[in-house]
């Protein structure tokens, strides 16, 4: 019996490629499941599954909640905004509360780097990390990876291209780590504020040149700029920002080879992305959406298998 | 370890042949029957099943394969297979009246759960159970088969396995190995 060589999902830097094979390979089978016409397996019905949200998210939470429910897991939810975090609690003090009520399994999402490290060191529960900060992000890079590899049939001496903001993309390093593991070759690009300083030292290459980037690679993954995350200006406009580093329909047709088009979610249209190249039929946006589904569900499912029993004969 | 031969490749292909004209009997044309072998041994009964069937002039036969893995009993309790296969179910099974296929019966476990992981594509209106191979006296939960290849006695340590020339045997053959038993 094949099973993880890890008992919580805290990053891809943890996983060893045979890991990820193997949550592929489930991840295959769970999306037969999730076309069914009863989309559901009993498998997790005795897990609890706490998702902890300390930072918004909307897609991911779905996504995760109903890889849960598909899997027959109890889910209950949390979001920071509503929650004692508030009124001055700790991260430990938060979770061990919600596992004394006989919670197996954590969700987490988190605005600090590290965060589900932390509590993986700290409580008794199988930790998922479901982004920490500006630091893994690692059922993204599991998906993304697996969409890839879908489409093309292997990832092993595939260029891909992860384009936009880098510095501040936990989807960025998940990826690269992911994507090198799996045999495939990456390049960052973007504007120079916005690639970090030594983002060569991770054995990836950078270019300023979305052009010259695209007629590289193979698969270009539109990253989204996150406003949200940047205090000062990384570069003068928007407007300057999509004539640079924004990917539209005349770009695209112009290129060599028909490459293959991802974005994590969620699109700003018209910014890194135009609408005719997102809805185009070189874009796998929605497969990504669909299979993030399907790897959760294998994550969690091979996570719950290395758990020991509630109750033993 | 004694291993003993129990069928040679003709008379597995005789019997498969005896539980084909079983299938006729039963099923007439087989409008409205759904052949599904359980994953992962049942495919190769299933296989050289849907070949006599068709052979014999059943022409629009369908069948689809099974996997379980997911609606195991004993999931979490170590050494279960976590490694899913294929299910390929292209009909939907409401009203229909459904087969199961697999090359050896034993505790009866696999069946229970194929059961449940069938519902999956809707309510079939009867399933039955046919396998090359019934391991009597060893059931572990209340099911039986339907159609029956060979009946053996086998006590628990004792291992059944059914090998396919098509996959890397020297010929068709069923042999018993005997366990170390206390």
């Amino acid at each position: 019996m094949s099973e993880l060589s890890v008992n919580h999902l805290l990053g891809i830097k943890y996983l060893q490629s045979s890991d990820i094979q193997l949550i592929f390979d489930t991840a295959k089978q769970f999306k037969e499941v999730i076309n069914r016409p009863i989309k559901k397996v009993p498998s997790l019905r005795d897990i609890t599954v706490a998702n902890l949200f300390f930072e918004n998210s909307t897609r991911t939470r779905l996504s995760f909640e109903l890889a849960e429910k598909r899997l027959s897991a109890d889910v209950i939810n949390f979001s920071a905004a509503s929650s004692s975090v508030s009124k001055g609690e700790t991260l430990i003090d938060t979770v061990n509360n919600i596992l004394s009520m006989k919670v197996d399994m954590v969700v987490m999402r988190h605005p600090k780097p590290g965060a589900a490290y932390f509590l993986s060191q700290n409580v008794d529960s199988i930790i998922v990390n479901a982004g920490d900060g500006a630091h893994e992000h690692p059922t993204q890079a599991l998906l993304d990876a697996f969409s890839i590899q879908e489409r093309l049939g292997s990832l092993e001496g595939k260029k891909i291209a992860i384009v936009g903001d880098i510095l501040h993309s936990r989807v960025a390093l998940s990826n690269i780590l992911c994507l090198q593991k799996m045999g495939a070759e990456v390049r960052v690009c973007g504007p120079s504020t916005l690639i970090p300083k030594h983002i060569e030292s991770l054995g990836v290459k950078q270019s300023f040149n979305l052009r010259e980037t695209l007629e590289w690679c193979d698969v270009a993954n539109m990253l989204r700029v996150q406003h949200e995350r940047q205090d000062l200006k990384y570069f003068p406009s928007i407007r300057e920002y999509t004539q640079q580093y924004g990917i539209d329909k005349a770009l695209l047709d112009s290129l060599g080879q028909k490459i293959v088009i991802m974005h994590p979610g969620p699109i700003n249209r018209g910014v890194e992305i135009s609408t005719d190249v997102a809805d185009s039929d070189q874009s796998i946006i929605l497969n990504q959406v669909e299979n993030g589904v399907a790897i959760r569900m294998a994550v969690m499912y091979l996570l719950a298998a290395k758990k020991e029993m509630n109750f033993k004969a | 370890m004694d291993k003993k031969k129990l069928l040679d490749a003709r008379s597995i292909s005789i019997t498969l042949n005896r539980l084909a004209q079983q299938l006729i009997e039963n099923h007439g044309d087989f409008q409205n029957t759904v052949l599904i072998g359980l994953q992962t041994r049942g495919i190769y009964v299933l296989e050289k099943l849907v070949a006599i069937l068709n052979a014999n002039g059943v022409n629009k036969l369908a069948s689809g394969t099974l996997d379980i893995t997911f609606f195991r009993d004993d999931f979490r309790r170590r050494d279960s297979p976590l490694e899913p296969s294929m299910t390929k179910i292209d009909v939907l099974l409401e009203g229909k009246k459904v087969v199961f296929i697999d090359d050896v019966l034993y505790t009866g476990r696999s069946v229970r759960s194929a059961m449940d992981a069938v519902q999956s594509f809707g309510r079939p209106s009867e399933i039955e159970l046919l396998v090359l191979i019934d391991r009597r006296f060893s059931r572990e939960l209340p099911i039986q088969p339907d159609y029956v290849g060979e009946q053996v006695d086998s006590l628990a340590g004792d291992r059944v396995s059914v090998e396919w020339q098509d996959i890397n045997a020297s010929e068709d053959a069923v042999y018993l190995e005997k366990g170390i038993h206390e």
